[in-house]
């Protein structure tokens, strides 16, 4: 049985308490009084299908595939905005992320997204060497609908690179394999144990 | 009405700038010679303590009885010029005249004329009126009655007895306690807010029945009352059909509320299925859960799912609906929706609310600790509730703007409170009228027949008054507790929709007013506005045609009527605003201090000037509670208004005889302006109907004036508030301004 099915299953229709126990910052959900302040304050609220106040009240309302698969808390560009208004001072940029996390560890982020997209190819990137290799990173995201329109991005940005390495902001020679940190299997180690814990939590609650 | 000679001594300040812009010897001499006072003084500090000494020394030694006091206002210095013993008057040379003329040579002329005709005014009023003093029919009866002993006439007879009056507490079921002893707990008063609170009913109803000050009737109604504050007797009858007297000083009537039916609102199907339940309905569920859970009242399921409606047939226009709402509806569902939490453990719970009103000091934490129960809030608008098959509630979510239909075991209904209060007296008055005013009789199916809580034995019925939508009156703005009928004072939820903390204050506050009204009625005093003021409405039965307009236009239902139609005052009912003077066709009814002649007199001994003088001369009748202090105000703000106007004030508007106007124009006045405060539905009228009394009144002015061949323009009422202070100058000097274009006024003699 799946992650989600499984809490499906548990949460049956209350879909704040999975919230509530399984996302990050999930628990302020519930102390949400709807005022409408996180919408009007988002610079890219129009560009939201649901703005936070909707996504809390889809949440009490046990809209849970519509709120995991949206692509709204994936538009958060974590202005925070939102958390400096909030009179019910509810984290909200940070339980965007953590909607956003959830729905992906369930396998259920918009596959087409390219936030989503762009997350986890920083993720990938950052997790080979310990630190990100920004040159593969730029040139990946170039490069992401395919060799043609990765070139001709490329040549769109020539003079800019040019001028990067330049300034010294680029090193070309980071394509041939880049730097990492001093003790890599150290880290992905650590991080692969707390993956491990964040499962096993996640596995637990779902039983 | 006591027989004395009059003396007559006239007292003049000369201080706050009154010398250097009056000819202060002058305004002596005019005192003496057409006021004839006979006892002519000035002093440069009149209210300092040499000078109220000086007039006290000429009062002790009998040469003064009659107080004329050219200076301030009435209104300024009130404690230091308190003469009990005299007729005291004021000559506002202050406010009413040096403030509000400019500093200038071309005006000091008509400026010393007004100041002349000021000191002329009050010495007339002096001479015509009396030293008040009470009755000598007043009695102190320091007993209470408090109709109903639920939370509200409970803390009533507590806060009373505690004061050292005795109480007799009447309630109509078998038991103390009302609506309070059926909850379950009660939303909290005390911080953190987070949880309901026991409501401790025992130890109030233990503190009732074990007072001495406190005697319990039970199974009891108010089958009569009669009599006026100090000396009501009351009949009370007790179900068993035995009955009994009391004799009381004051009344509180707490008589509370009733829950709205909502059968009222057939989409709700609350007939349809015993798993409807109203909020009321819900107490008697969670107490008889126990430690257990709650349990549905169809086959005694555990509920694992509840949604309360809120506002039901609240807050709306539709027919049979509560034009009002209640607001404490959603801090009760808060309440309840944590049984739940308590009860039954991992029961759903949804509050579907329109608007959350959650007031008071507990309000915004207790929404917040029920969200933090996970108590869902949805703002969301029932639709209907489906009872047939699975129960539910259709509704739309005004957030997501999405319908819905979400099932529960048990649906919990929001219900208004409506007030317990008597039938209106004045429930013909608000009926729809036709073209001639005449009320179109409404064919009811549902009309019910309300029962009188009181059964006053008043002319104008038997119980109080209604403010809105059977609540009873109150004057809203100034004095909350006051109602129409003297010492009776409504507190609770009779009064407003209230909870429990709002409704206890409410009641020691009643408890304080009543207090009051019977201390005052029995020295003879006024109650609010008037408080202190020992006149009482003195009549001359000879002259009357029992023409009945006085007991009507009572606005307190003060005045009875005998069985000849003669009217019967009941002095420590009436509030001395005079609207029955006022009223009075033959000028039959005066008070010592307040009178057809004390004004009429005032009005004639203003100095007309001959028409070629080129000096017309206003009366201005302001209403002493609203447009005189505006005026006062007025000059304290250097706002500048006619030289022409003479200012008289008036107890009420509804106190204006028509006899004034009349005799005012007659004798060469050029333009009348009346000045009363706002009427209707949002009246501020002290007096509550006595501007609007007024108003109608002067609407027939009109044929007066035609059989004068006067123009309509020469008297004007209007309706002016007490923040008015650049209105009210103005309306007198728009008055100059149209006698400017229509020409003086032919009857000058």
């Amino acid at each position: 049985m799946s992650l989600n099915t499984a809490m499906v299953e548990k949460y049956r229709n209350n879909f704040l308490k999975e919230v509530a126990g399984n996302v990050e910052e999930g628990d302020w959900v519930k102390m949400c009084m709807q005022c409408g302040v996180c919408a009007g304050s988002c610079p890219l609220g129009d560009a939201w299908e649901h703005t936070p106040q909707k996504l809390f009240m889809m949440i009490r309302a046990g809209k849970r595939d519509e709120v995991l698969t949206s692509d709204s808390m994936w538009m958060c560009t974590s202005c925070y905005n939102c958390i400096v208004r909030c009179p019910r001072e509810l984290p909200i940029t940070h339980i965007m992320h953590g909607l956003a996390t959830y729905a992906k560890k369930l396998g259920l982020a918009p596959k087409s997204n390219p936030t989503q997209w762009f997350s986890e190819t920083f993720w990938n990137n950052m997790m080979k060497k310990g630190r990100v290799n920004e040159l593969k990173l730029g040139l990946s995201l170039y490069f992401k609908d395919g060799f043609v329109s990765g070139i001709k991005e490329s040549i769109a940005h020539q003079k800019l690179g040019m001028n990067m390495m330049k300034a010294k902001r680029m090193a070309p020679m980071e394509i041939m394999g880049g730097h990492g940190v001093k003790d890599l299997s150290g880290l992905q180690k650590m991080i692969k144990k707390a993956q491990d814990i964040e499962a096993e939590r996640l596995e637990a609650n779902s039983k | 009405m006591a027989k004395y000679d009059k003396k007559l001594g006239a007292y003049i300040c000369s201080g706050c700038g009154i010398s250097d812009r009056l000819d202060v010897s002058q305004l002596e001499t005019t005192a003496k010679r057409d006021g004839k006072a006979a006892n002519c003084k000035t002093h440069e500090f009149l209210c300092s303590k040499a000078g109220v000494e000086m007039i006290q020394k000429d009062i002790d030694d009998g040469e003064v009885n009659h107080v004329i006091i050219g200076g301030c206002s009435r209104r300024s210095k009130i404690e230091a010029f308190r003469f009990p013993e005299a007729a005291v008057t004021r000559a506002n040379l202050r406010e009413g005249c040096i403030w509000i003329r400019p500093d200038n040579d071309e005006a000091q002329e008509t400026t010393q004329e007004m100041a002349d005709d000021l000191i002329r005014m009050a010495c007339a009023e002096s001479k015509y009126m009396n030293i008040p003093e009470a009755s000598g029919e007043q009695e102190l009866n320091k007993t209470l009655m408090v109709v109903g002993g639920g939370i509200t006439g409970m803390t009533t007879a507590i806060e009373s007895a505690k004061a050292g009056y005795s109480v007799v507490l009447v309630e109509k079921a078998g038991e103390l306690g009302g609506w309070m002893a059926k909850l379950h707990k009660r939303t909290p008063n005390k911080m953190p807010y987070a949880a309901p609170a026991d409501t401790n009913i025992d130890a109030t109803i233990a503190a009732v029945n074990d007072h001495a000050n406190i005697t319990v009737h039970l199974n009891t109604t108010v089958a009569k009352t009669e009599g006026a504050p100090g000396r009501f007797k009351v009949e009370l009858a007790v179900e068993s059909g035995s009955s009994s007297n009391v004799e009381v000083g004051a009344i509180v009537q707490a008589s509370g509320f009733n829950m709205y039916d909502p059968a009222n609102v057939p989409a709700m199907n609350y007939e349809k299925s015993a798993d409807i339940v109203t909020n009321m309905e819900l107490e008697a569920l969670a107490n008889a859960a126990g430690d257990g859970p709650i349990k549905r009242p169809s086959d005694g399921k555990e509920v694992t799912s509840v949604i309360f409606v809120q506002n039901v047939g609240q807050n709306s226009e539709e027919e049979g609906h509560l034009p009002y709402h209640s607001g404490l509806g959603d801090m009760v569902a808060i309440k309840q929706a944590m049984y739940f939490k308590h009860h039954n453990g991992d029961c759903d719970t949804t509050i579907l609310f329109d608007n959350l009103r959650t007031p008071g000091a507990a309000g915004e934490d207790f929404y917040r600790a029920g969200q933090d129960q996970l108590v869902t809030f949805r703002k969301g608008i029932a639709s209907e509730v489906v009872a047939g098959g699975e129960l539910g509630v259709k509704f739309k979510d005004m957030i997501l703007d999405e319908e819905f239909t979400e099932s529960a075991d048990l649906v919990v209904l929001d219900v208004g409170m409506v007030p317990n209060s008597g039938p209106d007296p004045y429930a013909a008055d608000n009926l729809p009228k036709d073209e001639d005013g005449n009320p179109i009789e409404v064919e009811e199916e549902n009309a019910v027949t309300v029962e009188s809580i009181l059964n006053l034995d008043y002319r104008q019925g038997t119980d109080l008054p209604h403010l809105k939508h059977g609540f009873t009156d109150s004057h809203f703005i100034c004095f909350p507790y006051e109602t129409r009928r003297t010492g009776i004072y409504s507190a609770g939820p009779v009064r407003r929709p209230m909870d429990i903390h709002q409704t206890m204050e409410d009641a020691t506050g009643a408890a304080m007013k009543a207090i009051q009204a019977l201390e005052n009625a029995g020295k003879g005093r006024a109650a609010h506005p008037r408080s202190g003021d020992l006149s009482y409405p003195l009549f001359r039965k000879e002259g009357c045609t029992q023409c009945k307009r006085c007991t009507v236009e009572c606005p307190f239902g003060a005045i009875n009527e005998d069985e000849r139609g003669f009217p019967e005052f009941n002095e420590s009912r009436c509030r001395r605003c005079g609207t029955c003077m006022g009223a009075c066709p033959v000028r039959v009814i005066s008070f010592d201090n307040y009178s057809v002649d004390t004004v009429g007199q005032q009005i004639k001994n203003v100095d007309i000037p001959e028409e070629f003088d080129e000096k017309p001369r206003i009366l201005v009748l302001a209403c002493e509670n609203d447009a005189y202090p505006a005026l006062d105000m007025a000059g304290q703000n250097g706002i500048e208004y006619s030289s022409f106007a003479r200012i008289i004030p008036v107890r009420c508007l509804g106190s204006v005889n028509t006899i004034w106007l009349t005799d005012a124009l007659n004798s060469g006045y050029d333009g009348i302006v009346l000045m009363g405060c706002s009427k209707g539905d949002e009246y501020q009228c002290h007096f509550v109907k006595g501007s609007e009394m007024a108003h109608y009144r002067m609407g027939k002015i009109a044929d007066t004036l035609q059989t004068l061949s006067l123009e309509e323009e020469r008297v004007a009422t209007y309706e002016v508030a007490i923040t008015d202070i650049h209105r009210a100058p103005k309306l007198i000097n728009d008055m100059a301004e149209t006698i400017e274009q229509i020409g003086m006024s032919p009857f000058k003699f």
